[in-house]
């Protein structure tokens, strides 16, 4: 969903974010929503300036979110409403997979300890990069719809067992044929055209049992696996009294159906745990049951933490996919050829059916006319993975001696997760590049990092060579932001950046060029690419191109894609993509936005007319195709009207024999609400008029997800790495498959350890924005909150006989800090399981330069992560604290 | 002249993000005090801690829980001067160096300003101190400057959740009375809006709603004009001049009376 949708919703339900401090200007919207009369829900550990503006605030012990969310999912399908009202059963029927039978092998975690089927030893991996860091792995087969192997291609983590070839490579034992071999028996038709490769890959449809009775329809196992989320065990996990917990519940139901819809926002608190996106799934789950997607003021809205980091993923700086979400090329898996690529990745049925087009457009963006269909479009030069090589491994490689250099462009590791290791890994660096605005702790760390100043290192020690270049701020570049809503809006140069302060783009620009004249005369074999790569962003202005600034409208130019044969024609839509080479296009979702030369849509800045209802389409322009709503064919009932007038948004138009309304219709266009599913048919064909959800092989919302998660089909309560109790829903403790580089200086508590037996969080503040780099040198920012500090309750206070302002030593099995204590009773203890739990936070916007200085609250946190995306757990882990 | 403008602050929908203290700083080019070097105050998110020469608006945080910590509410509302219309500063100054604008707004003029504080004492609210740049009083313009220009002040613009809005007093009170309206509907029987009519020093043309005693938020109940005490003491000092005559008289006549 997008922010300004929030507007429209009857219920607005915050958990997993501080919203109203951490993005206040998307604030806006459920604000008016709340004036409107909506109800603002917040569910948090602490009472924050979000649950200042609820009107129902549910406390709940860091890192308990799937308990309650369960509870939650438990409550709904055993309420009468629920159970009688028509919308919600037609809906969850028809737009998710509730009826799909799932394989007979299936074990559920409710009949195996909290572990689903499949759970084994980590063997994947390369033994050139020991750094994936799984605990565990799951054989995820079993996970699979019954009788076809429907979607399990494509989007998995990228070193997880799933779709990796076991053995291809690394010589492990295990093979998987499965997966090896494309599932069929016919020769696989060469392409391009790939239409051939697409279609040998389609399987049979799922079976379903449309009276959800079935004991291995999705339905009947999601009632099973949350049958134990009852209110006495919400509130024994997560502390929150039953009452609270079923208001919020009750509420959330009254605000569902036809007439009235809920909306979900999150932002790193559900994310930044070593089960993430399951407790994200676990609100989509909620909301599917609801029938809360791709309707006005439904849906969740995943809050992002940078200005364009949704940008950032689109075009991607992740390790594991290139641009559009498609996987990176890994030597984890078969991606031998091209061929190999596409039949491995390529979902036939859906939306990603197109998945040969978008590749291939995509290979010729980067090498241009030495791509051709003879040397597979050049996919041999184009670089693989060998693992995990996101923050934490690569963090931990370094501090083996396994990194050589680093750029670092708008981070600072060195207050970053797991502070002190981190530093230890930069100690190793051969060379490092700091480029940003101020000198801040990753660029001094080899002279005044706290090991330095207690004279544990010398500088004379650190081999590190450190460069810094000074960086130009936002105004003082053209280009656009992607924000939260994958909006893409253009800003234009505002001033000229002072001395030699460079852009990202030209340090990019530059330092591209300059590697391609290195390579320009070599003979090997792995310099091929750098020699053929397309790179000529060339600014029209000779100002601009006499320093050197790439334009940025060549870059989105070369983002949304032209014809090969014809540069100066844009390509409209990625409709009009074709695997072929004809068309050259990097990021196959950004195509659209710039149609033609003429026509930057991110420069649109006209709003609707005021009072009327719209999407405000011609504001930005929002990926895919300008659409505003994801799925919102699901706003419209099978035959495809609104399902209430008070909740339209887009409908068929039977006269007109379209899909029209206030959106892009998320749709194909003139697909009626009758047409029927082709039957072996690829892409779109495959899917019926009734089929939202066409991103999906099956066109459905997942309840129940068979593949592209490595941790469980179900989300399923764990505690966190680390806890002060016993997981009381499960014997399994914590998720068997999270991640953990065990080393010496990454120790862990264990569980219930007395020694640190208080529950901490951290977070940021309105006033400071993430390791303080772009705030704690701005006086009017520090006056504004000036030092760091710990939260905690006065009952906690009172036990430690801490006063207010008192300093306070904070410590962890990796390190200790001090900060000053900010006594609340916006903090309270929890009493979890029959046992009270303290509950305090800290924010960890602190280092040792700037104008406002403290301690790295990040030397606390371990290097222990979520298997899916590798993000740390930073959210909830365990510490004392004592008068320092 | 102008129609009046002025401030209409919902603190219902305040999130006390302190955009507004810094979007005034920025526009009115307000240094930080110290340089931004500060402690800690310890009293929950409110490290300014007031109004003054320096900072022009200030967001307060008031914690309000309970033990148990049943109906527990955090209270944030931005403090600005108010532009009363009958403005305590104005009738004190003595160099005629705080005038009353086209927009009924009070602007104290910085170049005539001679730094002799009794307007500091003359405000009911606390809202005016010396700003240590320009060694002269100091507090919010209503961005004078760019209301001449038709732009809104610097706040209102910045605020993310129009809990500062802008506009012409009369629009301003209808759109007020129709919030608090709509909170009582809601159940909120506290709301009530603070200096929105004639009866406090003639109005408030930057007035609030607010959801406790003004106490509560570190308002006056009942501000008054300096000028209150000029009725008692003019008699005192009638007063004064009578005994004064009486005690010559009586000293005259002793006087006269000696041998």
């Amino acid at each position: 969903m997008y922010p300004r949708s929030m507007a429209d919703s009857d219920c607005v339900m915050v958990m997993g974010s501080n919203m109203a401090e951490n993005h206040p200007v998307a604030f806006r919207w459920p604000m008016k929503a709340k004036v409107n009369g909506a109800t603002l829900i917040h569910v948090d550990p602490r009472f924050t300036r979000t649950s200042a503006m609820a009107d129902l605030y549910a406390p709940i012990r860091a890192g308990s979110d799937i308990a309650f969310l369960g509870g939650i999912i438990n409550f709904v399908i055993n309420n009468e409403r629920w159970n009688s009202e028509p919308f919600f059963r037609t809906w969850l029927l028809n737009y998710s997979n509730a009826a799909t039978l799932l394989r007979e092998d299936f074990r559920d975690a409710e009949d195996n300890d909290g572990v689903f089927s499949g759970l084994m030893q980590y063997t994947s991996g390369l033994p050139e990069w020991p750094y994936n860091g799984f605990v565990g792995e799951y054989d995820t087969t079993s996970w699979q719809y019954a009788g076809t192997g429907i979607g399990d291609q494509g989007r998995v983590a990228a070193t997880a067992q799933s779709g990796e070839v076991r053995g291809a490579k690394s010589g492990a034992v295990g093979a998987d044929p499965k997966r090896e071999t494309p599932p069929t028996t016919k020769p696989v038709p060469a392409g391009p055209p790939y239409d051939g490769l697409v279609e040998s890959l389609v399987k049979p449809a799922p079976v379903r049992d449309e009276t959800l009775q079935n004991p291995r329809c999705v339905f009947q196992v999601v009632k099973r696996h949350f049958a134990r989320y009852t209110p006495e065990m919400v509130e024994r996990v997560t502390g929150c009294p039953q009452a609270t917990f079923l208001k919020v519940a009750q509420t959330l139901l009254a605000n569902s159906g036809p007439e009235r819809t809920t909306s979900f926002a999150y932002a790193v608190a559900w994310t930044q745990h070593t089960n993430g996106p399951q407790i994200i799934g676990c609100a989509a789950l909620l909301q599917i049951l609801l029938g809360n997607v791709g309707r006005p003021g439904a849906g969740i809205m995943a809050l992002r933490g940078h200005a364009s980091i949704q940008g950032s993923t689109d075009v991607p700086t992740l390790y594991h996919s290139i641009h559009g979400y498609l996987p990176a090329m890994t030597a984890l898996k078969k991606h031998d050829t091209v061929q190999d690529y596409l039949l491995l990745e390529t979902v036939p049925t859906g939306y990603y059916g197109n998945t040969p087009k978008f590749l291939i457009s995509y290979l010729k963006s980067m090498w241009g006319a030495a791509a051709t269909p003879e040397n597979s479009f050049g996919y041999d030069w184009h670089p693989k993975i060998l693992g995990d090589h996101s923050h934490l491994p690569m963090f931990v490689a370094m501090a083996d001696g396994k990194v050589k250099g680093m750029l670092l462009i708008g981070q600072n590791p060195a207050t970053s997760l797991h502070a002190k290791l981190e530093r230890a890994g930069m100690r190793k660096l051969e060379w490092l590049v700091v480029k940003d605005n101020w000198l801040h702790e990753s660029a001094t760390f080899w002279k005044n990092a706290p090991e330095v100043k207690r004279g544990e290192v010398k500088p004379a020690d650190i081999p590190t060579e450190v460069f810094f270049l000074p960086s130009a701020q936002v105004a003082e570049t053209e280009g656009t932001f992607t924000n939260t809503q994958r909006m893409l809006q253009f800003h234009f140069k505002a001033a000229e950046a002072p001395g030699d302060c460079r852009t990202d783009v030209w340090f990019t620009y530059q330092l591209g060029k300059r590697l391609k004249q290195k390579y320009a005369d070599s003979a090997a074999p792995r310099d091929a690419g750098f020699k053929a790569l397309l790179w000529d962003f060339e600014h029209s202005d000779p100002h601009e191109r006499g320093r050197g600034e790439p334009s940025a409208l060549a870059i989105l130019k070369e983002l949304n894609g032209y014809y090969s044969d014809d540069p100066g024609r844009h390509v409209a839509t990625f409709g009009d993509l074709k695997d072929d080479g004809s068309t050259t296009a990097a990021s196959w979702i950004y195509t659209g936005m710039y149609p033609a030369p003429d026509q930057n849509r991110p420069a649109n800045r006209t709003p609707d007319p005021p009072g009327q209802p719209g999407a405000q389409l011609n504001w930005g322009f929002a990926w895919p195709a300008n659409r505003r709503l994801l799925y919102n064919r699901a706003s419209a009932d099978l035959q495809g009207r609104p399902w209430s007038e008070r909740k339209k948004w887009v409908w068929w138009d039977a006269a007109q024999t379209k899909w029209v309304g206030y959106d892009v219709p998320d749709f194909g266009t003139t697909t009626a609400p009758n047409a029927r599913a082709k039957p072996g048919g690829i892409g779109l064909a495959a899917l019926s008029g009734t089929d939202p959800f066409i991103m999906k092989a099956d066109g459905r919302a997942w309840l129940f997800v068979p593949t592209g998660l490595v941790d469980g089909p179900l989300p399923t309560h764990y505690e966190a790495a680390e806890s002060p109790v016993q997981n009381p829903v499960y014997k399994q403790q914590s998720s068997p498959v999270l991640k953990y580089w065990k080393r010496d200086d990454n120790p862990l508590a264990a569980v219930g350890d007395r020694r640190y037996p208080h529950v901490i969080t951290t977070y940021r503040l309105t006033e400071h924005y993430l390791a303080g780099a772009m705030s704690r040198w701005n006086p009017w920012l520090t006056e504004l909150q000036p030092e760091l500090f710990i939260e905690l309750s006065p009952e906690l206070a009172g036990e430690k006989g801490i006063r207010n302002l008192d300093w306070v030593r904070i410590s962890t099995p990796r390190s200790q800090v001090r900060a000053k204590a900010l006594v609340t009773r916006r903090l309270r203890p929890f009493t979890i399981d029959g046992k009270v739990v303290h509950q305090v936070g800290m924010p960890w916007h602190w280092g040792w330069e700037g104008v406002s200085v403290g301690d790295v609250v990040n030397e606390l946190t371990a290097l222990v992560g979520d298997p899916n995306v590798t993000i740390h757990e930073g959210k909830t882990f365990v510490c004392n604290v004592e008068r320092a | 002249m102008a129609e009046p403008m002025g401030f209409f602050t919902d603190t219902t929908v305040c999130i006390g993000c302190k955009a507004c203290e810094v979007a005034c700083k920025e526009w009115n080019q307000l240094p930080a005090a110290n340089g931004g070097v500060n402690t800690l105050s310890g009293d929950s998110y409110d490290n300014t801690r007031r109004l003054d020469g320096l900072h022009w608006r200030h967001v307060k945080f008031v914690e309000q829980f309970p033990t148990d910590r049943t109906g527990g509410r955090w209270l944030l509302m931005s403090d600005v001067c108010k532009h009363c219309v009958q403005a305590g500063c104005l009738e004190v100054c003595p160099t005629g160096a705080i005038i009353r604008t086209e927009f009924d707004t009070v602007v104290i003029q910085s170049d005539v300003c001679n730094g002799c504080r009794d307007c500091i004492g003359a405000c009911p609210f606390g809202v005016i101190d010396i700003n240590p740049v320009s060694g002269t009083a100091q507090k919010c313009t209503l961005c004078y400057d760019r209301l001449q220009v038709g732009l809104e002040p610097a706040c209102s613009k910045a605020c993310p959740t129009d809990s500062i809005n802008f506009g012409t007093i009369t629009d301003l009170r209808k759109r007020a009375e129709a919030r608090v309206g709509q909170l009582r509907a809601q159940g909120e029987n506290r709301a009530h809006l603070y200096g929105a009519d004639d009866k406090m020093l003639g109005g408030l043309n930057s007035f609030f709603l607010l959801v406790d005693r003004p106490e509560v938020y570190g308002l006056p109940p009942d501000p008054k004009m300096p000028s209150r005490n000029l009725k008692p003491s003019s008699w005192m000092t009638v007063l004064g001049g009578v005994l004064v005559g009486l005690a010559g008289l009586v000293s005259f006549r002793t006087r006269g009376s000696r041998p």
